[in-house]
């Protein structure tokens, strides 16, 4: 049995009338890759801005390797290392790619030339080595996603939320962003993705979570869940599975 | 290191401009410029580097001159020693206003009005206590010896003012190359972003604001001592909070070298002015208005990156020239 690094624990978060997430679990295990997915609005990223403490759940606990971490600030959590991309790209436009990277790498780094050696290291890895001194303001879609994901590794973290990292890119942009996922899995870090392309999920993750309407409605192995008529059920709308199957004994 | 020689060279090239000229009316000037520079130099740690925009750096300077002249007056401690507990005072009045401000989230436009009111309180409040002065003022002793911070001719004053916009300036070049600097401008950049990488962004603001206070307050401190006159109007009103934005808004914001290069700008167009106009009053300010809408509308990154700009088109040109050598 896997230990599980990421415990999420009937989290409910309540915003005025609206219950956008509601009383949600699943764990994350050490070294996997997890997948959230679930029909837009589903709660997925405020279920990750809970757990990466920029939102405080209304009920319900995060443990985060055995430890109750629910409610603390987001530069502590970070400390401990949870790193998160956002599904907005976040960039520091008038830094240049290294200099982003930078500000994640001083977190173990107090020397200047330190922190920007070790942001041209990850700059490597993530294929962004060409870009180093361009302001993050000129960089594409797909660099911008590079970039948040290279900050995000800078922090040297244990668990590794990504919302979306994949969203916007080409199909060729998403296979050359593949392999550098699963690496980053294989190096010991566990990782939690929010992603919306079926072909990613099936070929990196090993548990998926269907989070539909802010309840998790679904868990098991991808090609499980791909079957799963209640997953079905939530994408394509009730009864949808039944059609599905009725048109596969009629086709 | 980088950057800290150059900012030798610049400062030791302006001490030396009394070996041209000793005239009361230069020094007199280039003391104004300076002390533009140095108080600007403190807005620009926290505005330029760390993108909080305040309105009310005239607390920080008149805490400053206030407890400059209130030290010596009232408790007989020497000058020197005043100065020091000055700069400490005034960091002191930007830590408190910082806590009391970031810790509510105030932002943008918000933390200008707030630190403006701050400000505006302090100048009442100076305008109507006894220890101030009340509407009188305070006049610090005449006391012509060195010991005393006071000397018989502007040289050394102008050679201390050079001093201490040099020591600003070093202070905030460290910061720029440190893991605080880059906290400070990840923090101008995207609050939520540098949260996400471990920044404590109210800490990294309160810091950024102490120390700015603390470098504007060493220009009140100065005033005071320069001057021998504080009053109300002149330590917490409202010229010296637009002062100490013009300078490094107009020099370049976020850097080094923006506040002084600002202030040399902006006090050569005023006096010039005066002089065309011959003393029509207010017409400097009519001029730093307008030099401030053509900053802003032209040149946002201020004369400094104006400077970066026409480098970059050059070194542009030259390459494509030298890449055409090549080719052909």
């Amino acid at each position: 049995m896997a230990e599980p690094v990421l415990q999420v624990e009937n989290v409910s978060k309540r915003f005025g009338g609206l219950l956008a997430v509601d009383k949600a679990s699943f764990t994350a295990d050490k070294g996997r890759i997890t997948a959230l997915i679930g029909p837009n609005g589903a709660g997925k990223t405020t279920l990750f801005s809970i757990i990466s403490g920029f939102a405080k759940p209304t009920e319900g606990h995060i443990r985060y390797r055995g430890v109750d971490i629910t409610g603390q600030p987001p530069h502590l959590l970070a400390r401990q290392g949870i790193a998160r991309t956002f599904q907005i790209v976040q960039p520091f436009t008038g830094l240049t790619v290294r200099e982003n990277i930078a500000v994640g790498s001083h977190l173990y780094r107090a020397g200047r030339v330190e922190a920007l050696d070790a942001a041209t290291e990850i700059a490597e890895v993530l294929d962004l080595g060409n870009m180093l001194d361009q302001p993050a303001a000129s960089l594409t879609v797909a660099g911008r996603k590079r970039l948040e994901l290279a900050r995000a590794l800078a922090i040297e973290p244990r668990l590794l939320l990504l919302d979306e990292v994949l969203a916007g890119l080409n199909p060729s942009e998403v296979r050359d962003m593949l392999p550098v996922i699963r690496a980053i899995a294989n190096r010991g870090v566990t990782i939690v993705m929010i992603e919306h392309i079926m072909q990613a999920v099936m070929s990196l993750a090993e548990q998926v979570f269907v989070l539909s309407e802010g309840r998790i409605i679904a868990q098991g192995a991808p090609q499980a869940i791909a079957a799963d008529p209640r997953v079905i059920e939530a994408y394509l709308g009730r009864g949808a599975a039944e059609r599905m199957s009725a048109g596969a004994v009629h086709g | 290191m980088k950057g800290i020689s150059t900012i030798l060279v610049v400062t030791t090239l302006l001490a030396l401009v009394p070996i041209v000229t000793t005239s009361n009316v230069v020094l007199n000037f280039l003391v104004t410029t300076l002390l533009i520079a140095l108080v600007g130099q403190g807005w620009n740690l926290l505005g330029g580097y760390g993108g909080q925009y305040s309105f009310g750096h005239a607390a920080f300077f008149g805490t400053g001159a206030y407890a400059t002249a209130i030290l010596q007056l009232r408790f007989g401690v020497n000058a020197w020693v005043a100065f020091g507990f000055a700069i400490a005072a005034g960091a002191l009045v930007g830590a408190i206003i910082g806590a009391l401000s970031f810790r509510s989230g105030l932002k943008g436009s918000y933390f200008a009005l707030v630190t403006l009111a701050f400000a505006e309180v302090l100048r009442i409040i100076a305008s109507v206590a006894p220890v101030t002065g009340a509407g009188v003022g305070l006049l610090v002793k005449l006391d012509l010896r060195p010991e005393a911070f006071q000397f018989q001719s502007r040289l050394p004053f102008y050679i201390i003012a050079v001093a201490l916009v040099a020591i600003a300036m070093i202070v905030v070049r460290l910061i720029e190359d440190s893991r605080f600097g880059a906290y400070l401008v990840a923090v101008r950049e995207n609050e939520d972003a540098a949260k996400a990488l471990g920044v404590n962004v109210v800490r990294t603001k309160l810091i950024a604001m102490t120390v700015s206070a603390a470098i504007t307050a060493s220009g009140g401190a100065f005033y005071a001592q320069y001057f021998l006159f504080v009053d109300s109007g002149i330590a917490y009103g409202p010229w010296i909070s637009i002062e100490a934005l013009l300078a490094p808004i107009i020099g370049g914001v976020g850097t080094v070298f923006g506040p002084l290069l600002g202030a040399l700008v902006v006090k050569t167009l005023g006096e010039l002015a005066k002089h065309v106009t011959g003393d029509a009053p207010g017409l400097d300010l009519v001029i730093y208005g307008s030099v401030l809408v053509l900053v802003v509308a032209f040149a946002p990154r201020g004369i400094a990156g104006l400077v970066a700009s026409v480098r970059n088109l050059f070194q542009k040109a030259r390459e494509t020239a030298a890449g055409e050598r090549s080719r052909g």
